[in-house]
């Protein structure tokens, strides 16, 4: 019987059965599942599958290659914004190449549901020259996922798998194959391989881009890649990944009078979209991100007369795609038989009731009001809701760990107070640095990290800076005595309010640890909590 | 046969249990799913929604077109309306009537139930309610399912058959407070409706 599984999940089992040795990845929405599908799978728990939490994309990329070098499979996953952290291993290890098959798992988040931006990941892995794979449903999920490591191996390349938000959240059945197994230790037969000194560099270059002839070869002849014909050659349509689905969806049970080219695998396949322009007098490109294809394919003055898109009009330019959009570009009236009624107003994500976050905010709250300032600077994870109504503490909200660094760079403008808010694990992902960079300078600025022992906005997964944060600090150098731990409950508000507001005063580094676990963390966790606190404190 | 469902809700409030169950009749009934759902920031107190497809055929979206949607079963009476462009033409409207207020401008709550009464087919019931009066006020869900069941492709023995298997593990007690809920909302639904 087939299994029901998100695209996540039927990706991660891809994985599985491919005979991975490990996954490394740093939680991130809409990509968390995969990582959590191998962490409850039982066969990756016989098969001693790594399967652990990363402290952040980077390491988690490195890691990965690490594990290839050793010969074997391994898979990093993580969400667009994540690969802006991992880009530098990211490009270097295309020239470096793999040993053991190495798949790059990131998933993009078109309309921006849970992110700040909607960056399309297939320009990475076009910068990168390697190639990649787009699944368009949940069976290809599963497929594409063994081919990416066949692939991976035959080319010494690492391949990345696209995946978008819509796909990844998605339950559909699908159908279980085999399962191979895994690699046994081999290292590098070249021991210069990953040497990447220019010496070294320059052949890895020059090899990397002597293989671009056979990334495009394996695109031509890719199961993935398909023509299908239709009679009505008045336009032709190239839909890749999900977009394929919106586009059929239009059809209902019908073919689709168009030629179609479906796209799931890249460098694109030239002799293919060579075919449908020759045949059809214009080409309707129908894909979700950025306008990547089109971009492509478009001369750079945009006057093809050929080329209908995101670029044309003919598609929203931005947002994610859906049978609706497309609906209308294909020419079909959109009709529906009720708009929103005016009465519904909107539901904005909010602050778990009891969340700690909550109540540093109201002293934050507080002390801004005293200060009649907007120099509060944010970080991602829960803590971000409080851009948001009722709180609306914090104003700005950039990327991972730029809270701490844009407050120092403010304060060296000459601000004060300048007060940085960030979660445990966003500061150990990547606040630590810009902390340690302010300690040199004794820079005057309020770190508060919001310590909830979590990564709570991803669904609390084992924070990597819990029972470790107060260690940290004391070893980068935060003087003994503005380094603070308070609770954040309403009851010690005033008393907060006080600590923070002298911190305020003091002119250099201070940290006020505000600490209480995320009201989300399960039974189990909030014992092993309580362990790692004990083994702290000795 | 194609039967096109949105699940709406405030997330926390368990829409996607309704759709597991759905699911795993529908799985069981050899028929196609797709359920798309959200994860991630919006489930945070937020609007959340399900789309779920079942067919005996292929299906292609995840999503759901606009005016194509069979039944919108939702847990809070505002939620619902939300999704009202989705409805198609005559389309079924099942809800709970109790509002979930955590923003500052919630609507009237007669406003909201005099625009859900103004659909043809809508069901508007106290499940909460009804679901307390069993004992169990987590079965709310199943209230609602139940209230709906009429009108899915599938037997009430597969749908009572997949609460069985998914509550299991939480104990014989539980399953039949569940199995209650469902009848009960199943009744509720014929008179309302007649």
């Amino acid at each position: 019987m087939k299994k029901l599984l998100l695209g996540n999940e039927a990706l991660a089992q891809g994985a599985i059965d491919s005979g991975i040795s490990g996954v490394y990845a740093y939680p991130g929405t809409p990509s968390t599942e995969i990582t959590e599908y191998i962490q409850h799978s039982k066969t990756a728990t016989e098969l001693n599958i790594h399967s652990q939490w990363s402290v952040n994309e980077k390491t988690a990329m490195e890691a990965a290659l690490g594990m290839s070098y050793a010969g074997k499979r391994a898979m990093t996953v993580m969400k667009h914004v994540g690969l802006n952290v991992a880009a530098d291993v990211f490009m270097n290890m295309a020239v470096s190449g793999i040993n053991g098959g190495l798949v790059v798992v990131v998933a993009d988040d078109p309309s921006m549901h849970s992110s700040q931006n909607e960056q399309d990941s297939r320009n990475y892995g076009r910068f990168a020259m390697i190639p990649i794979l787009e699944p368009s449903n949940q069976q290809e999920c599963y497929d594409i996922t063994k081919y990416a490591f066949y692939l991976s191996e035959q080319l010494g390349l690492p391949v990345m798998i696209r995946m978008v938000t819509r796909l990844s959240h998605s339950r559909a059945g699908v159908e279980i194959g085999s399962r191979i197994a895994q690699n046994i230790i081999r290292l590098p037969k070249n021991p210069h391989q990953f040497q990447l000194i220019p010496v070294h560099a320059r052949n890895g270059y020059q090899h990397l881009v002597d293989l671009q002839s056979d990334t495009r070869e394996s695109s031509e002849n890719s199961f993935f890649n398909s023509y299908i014909d239709g009679p009505n050659i008045s336009m032709g349509i190239i839909a890749s990944g999900i977009a394929y689905n919106y586009l059929m969806e239009n059809f209902d049970d019908d073919d689709c009078p168009y030629p179609i080219l479906k796209i799931s695998q890249y460098p694109l396949p030239k002799n293919l979209v060579k075919k449908l322009f020759n045949k059809c007098k214009k080409v309707l490109i129908l894909e979700d991100g950025y306008p990547f294809i089109e971009e492509v394919l478009s001369d750079y003055f945009g006057e093809s007369k050929k080329i209908m898109g995101r670029l044309t009009g003919h598609l929203n330019r931005v947002g994610e795609l859906n049978p609706d959009n497309i609906s209308k570009a294909l020419g079909f009236d959109v009709k529906i038989a009720s708009e929103i009624p005016k009465i519904v107003s909107g539901r904005p994500p909010e602050l778990c009731i009891g969340c700690a976050h909550r109540d540093l905010f109201e002293a934050i709250n507080q002390l801004k009001i005293e200060n009649n300032d907007q120099q509060v600077f944010g970080d991602i994870g829960c803590s971000a809701l409080g851009a948001l109504t009722p709180y609306q503490s914090i104003n700005t909200l950039i990327d991972m760990g730029a809270s701490i660094t844009m407050a120092k760079g403010a304060a060296d403008a000459g601000i004060h107070p300048s007060i940085a808010i960030i979660g445990d694990s966003t500061f150990t992902h990547s606040g630590m640095t810009g902390l340690l960079e302010a300690v040199i300078e004794n820079t005057p600025v309020t770190i508060i990290i919001s310590d909830n022992s979590a990564i709570a906005m991803t669904g609390a997964q084992d924070s990597s800076a819990s029972g470790r944060i107060v260690d940290i600090c004391r070893g980068i150098g935060v003087d003994e005595n503005h380094l603070k731990i308070i609770t954040p409950l309403h009851k010690n508000l005033n008393e907060n309010i006080d600590l923070i507001r002298n911190e305020i005063d003091y002119k250099g580094v201070s940290v006020v640890i505000a600490q209480r676990p995320c009201v989300q963390l399960s039974k189990e966790q909030k014992d092993r909590l309580n362990e790692l606190k004990k083994v702290s404190l000795n | 046969m194609k039967t096109n469902i949105i699940l709406a809700g405030v997330g926390g409030q368990g829409i996607l249990t309704i759709a597991a169950v759905i699911d795993t009749a529908a799985l069981a009934s050899n028929l196609n799913i797709k359920q798309s759902e959200v994860h991630g920031m919006s489930q945070r107190g937020g609007a959340v929604q399900s789309h779920l497809r079942i067919s005996s055929k292929e299906i292609h979206s995840d999503l759901i077109p606009l005016g194509k949607a069979d039944i919108i079963i939702s847990v809070e009476p505002m939620e619902l309306l939300r999704y009202i462009p989705y409805l198609k033409k005559d389309g079924l409207l099942v809800t709970d009537s109790n509002p979930f207020e955590n923003i500052a401008n919630y609507p009237e709550l007669k406003e909201i139930f005099s625009e859900i009464k103004s659909h043809q087919n809508s069901i508007l019931i106290d499940a909460k309610q009804i679901a307390k009066d069993l004992g169990n006020s987590k079965a709310t869900n199943m209230v609602l399912l139940g209230a709906a069941a009429s009108h899915l492709p599938l037997s009430d023995e597969s749908l009572q058959q997949a609460i069985q298997t998914l509550f299991e593990r939480k104990g014989e007690r539980i399953v039949a407070k569940n199995l209650e809920a469902f009848i009960k909302g199943k009744e509720i639904a014929t008179e309302t409706v007649s």
